[in-house]
């Protein structure tokens, strides 16, 4: 441990490298006393790791060269079947998605935190719960998204918090959903309605409505006047709930017991499409546009009763589940980050960066130029070690997405499982993905080794 | 000294206990030649018999509450007959472990298993002893002549049928019914008038639970049974007609006339695939609740009572899957079957009490069950609920089994493959029908190769 370079943040040293240096060092005979010691010594962790390492890894490849059962050889056959298979390459596609873009936002958000904690007074708190989903397990912390991720904005918290800006911006209606009852009115493209028919003052309009829950008519609503009164210079009507409650009512009509619709603006629009006057539905439904002459006028009533309320975004729908998958990967990992790379920031010589401060630098500068580049060596390891665990990730997919997106959030691991343990149990073709995924990984793994040797 | 004592002591008390079970032993032989002989006497024989010190065991998946529910069963036949049955549970993977037990020679009495597809597998390997001559004459008494033929193979029968699942119901809200003035359904073009006019009244008429693949196979089944036929269900199960079918068009095209309604589904067709099962069944019953009608077998209601505030019988109720052009009753089911692995008195007698209706009343009395035996009263349910989907069960006319429950794993039973995958395509889009029946052959064919 003595030799690790100083300043170097030693993020780990390899521990097999120092005996096999130490047996090399000496050089004597080959087959001596001291060659039979190192062997006797070697051998159990040798026997151990060709039985837990080496033989599975052979395993698995004569495996894939074998059909589902085992028993018949078909050469690369289950190689082909892979690289052909949609499934296969809208897996590979997703794990290019997920080895570009999670270890590089936890990477980065690692060191975002890292550098900020060191500044904020209650650092140990803020450190202590960004690293807390650190110790829920996968299959936990899909759970816990799942839920985050609901659907309806009641019970997801991430369409909630969505749904509460956008009622600011946008305020649903009193009547979402409401449709029309009858043939007298029509949907517009702006969410409201208009009559076909035309009317002239002193003309009655029964304009009815259904599709509104019981719970949505206002407290104050009263029965639906069947026969409002008429005005010479004026367009009258009902607009009211066409549905009576129990059934027995006819569509069109205003029946008994049928309610007023209150709050719904109704407007008088002319041959030229001009509105000419409006008013707005009273407690039991009647309305008066006033001032009228001429004629004739279709009715329209616009589109703010019935605007849907924001019916929360479907996150673990097939255009957005990979993005939320990483989303609660990120929310796991950037702990693991933040720690590691503050233990490198730790580590920075401190003169340097009071040089550059006394150099003039802003802070931007000293982080941009001298913070980050001295701890590009931890950068680096943390992506490195970002991506292999990425390029394994299955819990969370399995957890997360849906079985109806599974398909489109589909990875490697994951279709290994489905493939190899799913309904088809095809073990050659399992084995065949075991050894793409392997081989997807040894990058990753062979820099991080070479990079381990270098350091030694 | 004192240790020497000891070991003798050790050894009569030892000696003693030898012989004591030797007794027992030769008691025992004596016992088993007697029911043995009137073995093959009906009905009465099972409350009648003494088999005291005899020892049975019988194995089923089941655990928890139902094994405890089972094990009831078995005690009133311990006390009627003074046998001592004791029950293995197998746990799920029912095949291994009995496979296990039968190639060492050492199965149990009787089993209890949950798929026909092993009764016939079990059957072909010679594993299990006839039954005609046991129980024939109480399942022709006791049970429509459906289960005759569902547990016999080759015309020989093999199995008792002992507990059923009825997967043909449909569960609503009775608020939202009464409110839109509409009463429970029985055809399907009622159900679509019914659906409209709770549409009308504000409440979304169905809750599909899409996420899961299953509960849309499970419509396509009730529906495929209704306007094709048990014949035509029985080849499809089998494979002898492909999945390109005009049969299979047909039934798709009148599922569409549910599945193509966006408004009818609660949070649409996007909505119903991210929703699972159990949520299907709470939105129904929320407050306010966000659709009428959820439909699923009759374990909707351990749902309901589990995870909802709502009242069965009073909040919650259910109909039957409605007639499509004049169908016979049918009822798309799951169920147990019993069957005799060793030709032993003990299991004979045994296998004759759970024919019996008594038997069946004893788990039918603590709820989460269905017998297919018709002659159990409906006073044994504890409710009227579980009492009218078991009525419906056994009078109907069809019945049949899951379907996908019948089709390889790959093709049946995985999420995100196969059907399940494919009816969520289909829901998702229900429009091109050609096309999906056209992807459901090539994944069968793939599946039966």
């Amino acid at each position: 441990m003595a030799e690790t370079s100083v300043g170097r943040p030693a993020v780990a040293t390899a521990g097999p490298a120092a005996p096999a240096e130490a047996t090399a060092g000496p050089r004597r005979p080959r087959f001596g006393r001291d060659a039979l010691v190192t062997v006797g010594f070697l051998l159990p962790a040798l026997l151990l790791l060709g039985a837990v390492v080496v033989y599975p890894i052979v395993f698995t490849v004569v495996r894939s060269l074998y059909d589902a059962n085992g028993d018949t050889f078909v050469g690369l056959a289950n190689y082909q079947e892979m690289f052909t298979s949609p499934r296969t390459l809208q897996a590979l596609q997703n794990n290019v998605i997920w080895v570009v873009f999670a270890p590089s936002i936890v990477t980065a958000l690692g060191l975002i935190f890292a550098v900020l904690s060191e500044r904020v007074r209650w650092s140990t708190a803020f450190k202590v719960t960004v690293f807390m989903p650190m110790a829920i397990s996968f299959l936990a912390s899909g759970v816990i998204f799942r839920l985050v991720f609901e659907d309806t904005p009641e019970r997801g918290l991430a369409n909630a918090a969505v749904s509460l800006v956008s009622d600011v911006f946008r305020e649903p209606g009193r009547y979402p959903g409401a449709q029309p009852s009858g043939d007298a009115l029509t949907a517009t493209p702006d969410g409201g309605f208009a009559t076909e028919a035309t009317f002239q003052p002193g003309d009655t309009a029964a304009l009815g409505l259904v599709r509104i829950p019981a719970a949505l008519v206002p407290d104050d609503a009263q029965e639906a006047v069947a026969a409002p009164p008429t005005a010479a210079d004026a367009i009258t009507g009902t607009v009211w709930l066409d549905f009576t409650r129990g059934g027995g009512g006819q569509a069109g009509a205003v029946d008994p017991s049928e309610q007023g619709l209150p709050g719904v603006t109704v407007e008088a629009v002319g041959p030229d499409g001009t509105v000419a006057a409006s008013a707005t539905s009273g407690a039991d439904g009647a309305f008066a546009v006033e001032g009228m002459s001429g004629g004739p006028y279709a009715l329209r009533l616009t589109p703010g009763a019935f605007r849907e309320p924001f019916g929360g975004v479907t996150w673990l729908g097939p255009a957005l589940v990979t993005p939320a998958i990483i989303t609660a990967f990120v929310w796991m990992w950037a702990g693991f980050a933040m720690v590691v790379i503050g233990a490198g920031l730790a580590s920075i010589p401190r003169e340097v960066l009071e040089a550059a401060r006394v150099d003039g630098a802003s802070e931007w500068q000293v982080f941009r130029r001298i913070t980050v580049p001295l701890l590009a060596p931890v950068l680096l390891v943390v992506l490195v070690t970002l991506m292999i665990n990425v390029l394994k990730i299955f819990d969370l997919v399995l957890v997360l997405a849906p079985g109806s997106v599974q398909d489109t959030a589909n990875v490697v691991a994951l279709e290994m499982y489905r493939v190899s343990f799913g309904g088809a149990r095809d073990q050659g073709l399992g084995s065949a993905l075991a050894i793409l995924l392997f081989l997807l990984v040894l990058p990753a793994m062979a820099f991080n080794i070479k990079r381990f040797l270098a350091e030694q | 000294m004192r240790l020497r004592s000891v070991w003798a002591v050790l050894f009569v008390a030892l000696s003693l206990l030898a012989a004591a079970c030797a007794g027992g032993g030769t008691d025992t032989t004596a016992d088993a030649s007697d029911p043995a002989a009137t073995g093959s006497e009906p009905a009465a024989g099972a409350t009648g018999e003494d088999l005291s010190g005899q020892t049975i065991e019988a194995a089923a998946v089941w655990t928890g509450a139902e094994q405890e529910s089972f094990e009831a069963v078995l005690a009133q036949f311990e006390e009627q007959t003074g046998a001592d049955v004791t029950f293995t549970s197998t746990g799920d993977d029912v095949a291994a472990v009995l496979g296990t037990r039968i190639e060492g020679g050492e199965p149990p009495d009787v089993a209890i298993l949950p798929q026909p597809g092993l009764l016939a597998d079990l059957a072909e390997q010679d594993a299990l002893q006839p039954i005609e001559d046991v129980v024939g004459s109480l399942v022709d008494e006791n049970y429509a002549p459906v289960w005759r033929e569902l547990g016999s193979v080759d015309g020989e029968l093999y199995g008792l049928w002992f507990k059923a699942a009825n997967k043909s119901t449909m569960w609503f809200n009775t608020a939202s019914f009464t409110d839109a003035g509409v009463t429970p359904p029985a055809t399907w073009e009622e159900l679509q008038s019914n659906a409209e006019t709770l549409l009308a009244s504000g409440v979304t008429p169905f809750s599909v639970g899409g996420a899961d693949g299953w509960t849309l196979t499970d419509w396509f089944e009730n529906v495929y049974l209704r306007t094709a036929g048990a014949e035509q269900y029985d080849k499809l199960i089998a494979h002898e007609i492909p999945w390109t079918d005009d049969s299979v068009k047909t039934a798709l095209e009148r599922l569409a006339e549910v599945f193509g309604e966006e408004d009818w589904i609660a949070g649409g067709a996007s909505g119903a695939l991210q929703t699972d099962f159990p949520t299907s069944v709470t939105q129904v019953y929320g407050d306010p609740n966000d659709a009428a009608i959820v439909y699923e077998g009759d374990f909707v209601a351990g749902v309901i009572s589990g995870e909802t505030e709502a009242e069965l019988g009073t909040d919650a109720d259910f109909f039957e899957f409605p007639a499509i052009d004049g169908s016979p009753s049918a009822v798309v089911g799951a169920g147990d079957v019993a069957v005799l692995l060793k030709d032993s008195p003990g299991g004979q007698a045994l296998l004759r009490y759970l024919a019996t209706p008594e038997a069946a009343a004893v788990w039918a009395g603590r709820g989460g069950y269905t017998s297919p035996n018709k002659n159990v009263d409906a006073s044994a349910y504890p409710d009227e609920i579980s009492a009218r989907s078991a009525e419906a069960l056994t009078t109907a006319e069809i019945f049949r089994f899951d379907l996908s429950d019948l089709q390889p794993a790959a093709f049946g039973g995985t999420p995100g493959q196969g059907l399940f995958q494919l009816f969520q395509d289909f829901l998702r889009n229900p429009d091109d029908i050609d096309a999906i029946t056209e992807k459901m052959e090539q994944a069968a064919s793939k599946a039966f190769k």
